[in-house]
């Protein structure tokens, strides 16, 4: 049993028309996706913008409405977690895509932290504060700026103060949904070596969300790609890098720049050959709507969208 | 020798904070040639934009100094409907964000129109959207005949970043300046508008300015590389030696910290601290000192400046011949610390 386990996830946003405001038809942003996560271990979830990656994300931890599907986080159904007896609101949180929109400008870095420890934890003002200095330290600030506001800080600093946040409960579970994509290369590097050393440290476990395939494979042992609401691959990171099989996949995978100039050329040739074969063989890949097949297995780890064959 | 058509002789651009100026962009001397890539990288903050801005005069209240010849004319003297005529015309610009560059009252042929109408003024309506057609089938929009009627909200990032290129490009520009123009941007998105400027480039026969943050993009695209930090340009080569043989320590920090999809690294490269607020800038020395503090100080030069190490590669200040990277794997903790 895997420690956070989505099963044929939907989530359908409805369209309203007509005079009355009627629904009349559906969105479907999510439809059947399938994903299970080990303890200790970081999954990537990746996608063009659109591709669902981030609803997937906000429905596991209640921020959109589940249509259809189960949620098992820890052998319990947390489906509807907004109504989970247990801690599991505590144990899974998130980190959010833009430093510079999530955090209220208005609240000192105390009140931001503090919040989820008012929520869940019946501390007193001084232990309060004495475990928002801890958090603080731990993310590499300094426990003086717990009086300093958000526009104070530097993008890096901002986004490890909304670490803080999401980790100020002991969470066993983090969503990170984008954490690194609006910032700079020397920052994101800094971010991504503390989510490395904090899970080691507190024995987390990641479902890391990104469009950036650099960082992903940084990141994540296992990978699912997302299209359309759908899965097309997924696999070990090995799998996806070297072996990709599906064609989205390939063209998504040659996409990514390469850092040495002097393979230029060669890549784009191979990028048009990957054009090439994505046009011409677009409908043997996707069903008459344009929408991912159903994932087979090609291997125990690799799973690939491919129509049923005979 | 390839032909100049940009050449900046000591740009200084200040800005007024209270009561003093201080300087975003500082001792900046480059040129750009005709069919050639020129990539500015660096940090956030670190006058990339600025530096742009310069050349397209669009800061109104920034002090400006030194000389931005354009073919021979000094833009940074001109007036300001003098530069109107050249703007839009013979430079064109790309911005950073089709999200609000774009007016959302206006429709998308009208939009790119107007900058053909303001440098072509007896240009009929007919002959205009028929301009614009033609520019949007250039970039790859497709259906173009239904997109001139939408709104810029009807489209989705990637084509509104077509659509901000096709105005760029609507007077054919001898320069194009293009500031980040795939940030925003999906991979697979990215790559078609990259191509897409390439092609644009060897066409038009134009010089490209490309600032991004992205080094795999540089190592894409760009023929020549400048890499600035804290307004200056601290090493300038062309693309291959550059990330063969960089030599400044900031290049080499900024190579050092991308997660490479080719490589397996457990730790990434951290530059300590932050690129420094305009007040903050140290002015005098090497201002990238304070981010290496395992240099020696005597090991930087005192009046910095940007010398030739090989024909065509210029490296700021000479501590980059003392300097390497301390062991990271023992220093360990110091993202935490």
């Amino acid at each position: 049993m895997s420690y956070l386990e989505v099963k044929d996830l939907k989530v359908h946003f409805p369209i309203k028309g007509g005079v009355f405001g009627r629904t009349v038809a559906h969105i479907k942003a999510v439809d059947g996706v399938n994903l299970s996560i080990e303890k200790g271990k970081t999954y990537g979830l990746v996608g063009e913008s659109g591709s669902g990656k981030t609803t997937t994300g906000r429905a596991i931890i209640g921020l959109n409405n589940i249509t259809a599907g189960q949620v098992i986080f820890d052998g319990e159904d947390i489906t509807n977690i907004r109504r989970a007896k247990s801690d599991a609101r505590k144990d899974v949180q998130m980190i959010f895509q833009d430093p510079y929109s999530s955090l209220n400008p208005k609240k000192r870095v105390m009140d931001i932290i503090s919040e989820p420890l008012r929520n869940f934890e019946n501390l007193s003002r001084k232990e309060e504060r004495i475990r928002v200095q801890e958090l603080l330290e731990l993310v590499g600030l300094s426990p003086e700026s717990i009086l300093k506001y958000p526009h104070e800080f530097s993008g890096g600093q901002r986004q490890r103060i909304g670490i803080a946040r999401a980790i100020a409960l002991k969470p066993k579970l983090i969503i990170a949904d984008e954490p690194v994509s609006a910032l700079d290369v020397s920052v994101q590097a800094q971010v991504l070596n503390f989510m490395k050393e904090i899970q080691k440290e507190l024995d987390l476990t990641y479902l890391f969300i990104s469009h950036d395939l650099g960082v992903i494979k940084h990141m994540c042992d296992e990978i699912g790609i997302m299209y359309k609401g759908r899965y097309v691959e997924e696999g070990t990171a090995e799998d996806i890098f070297t072996n990709p099989q599906h064609i989205y996949t390939k063209r998504l995978v040659a996409a990514i720049p390469d850092i040495d100039p002097n393979k230029r050329e060669e890549k784009r040739k191979f990028r048009e050959e990957v054009k090439k074969e994505y046009d011409q063989s677009f409908n043997d890949y996707f069903d008459e709507e344009g929408l991912a097949y159903k994932l087979q297995p090609v291997s125990d780890t690799h799973q690939v969208a491919l129509p049923e064959r005979g | 020798m390839a032909e100049k058509l940009l050449e900046l002789n000591n740009l200084k651009t200040s800005f007024r904070i209270k009561d003093d100026y201080y300087a975003a962009v500082d001792e900046v001397s480059l040129t750009v040639n005709k069919n050639e890539i020129l990539a500015i990288v660096g940090e956030s903050g670190c006058g990339k934009s600025a530096l742009a801005f310069s050349i397209m005069g669009l800061h109104t209240r920034a002090k400006i100094e030194g000389d931005i010849l354009f073919k021979g004319n000094n833009l940074a003297k001109m007036s300001p409907s003098e530069i109107n005529k050249i703007r839009g015309k013979d430079i064109g610009f790309i911005f950073q964000d089709p999200l609000t560059s774009l007016n959302p009252l206006m429709e998308i042929k009208d939009q790119i129109g107007e900058t053909l109408l303001l440098h072509n003024k007896n240009m009929s309506k007919t002959q205009r959207y028929e301009r614009v057609l033609d520019l949007l089938n250039k970039v790859g929009i497709p259906r173009a005949e239904h997109v001139m009627n939408q709104f810029p909200h009807e489209l989705s990032g990637g084509m509104r970043q077509r659509v901000v290129i096709a105005m760029a490009i609507a007077n054919k520009p001898e320069l194009l300046i293009a500031d980040e123009p795939t940030t925003a941007l999906d991979v697979t998105i990215q790559s078609q508008i990259l191509e897409l400027i390439n092609k644009l480039k060897n066409e038009m026969d134009s010089g490209i300015i490309l600032i991004t943050h992205d080094l795999g993009v540089v190592a894409e695209m760009a023929d020549r590389v400048a890499v600035m930090y804290a307004g200056q340009i601290v090493e300038i080569a062309d693309v291959k030696t550059l990330f063969e043989n960089p030599l400044h320590p900031y290049t080499k920090s900024l190579l050092n910290s991308v997660p490479n999809a080719n490589e397996e690294q457990d730790k990434l490269h951290v530059i300590q601290g932050i690129v420094p607020s305009l007040q903050n800038l140290p002015r005098e020395g090497c201002r990238f000192a304070d981010r290496i503090p395992w240099v020696d100080e005597s090991e930087h030069d005192k009046h910095p400046e940007l010398n030739e190490i090989e024909p065509g590669h210029h490296v700021r200040c000479s501590c980059y011949k003392h300097f390497s990277f301390p062991d990271e794997s023992k220093e360990g903790q110091h993202v935490l610390s």
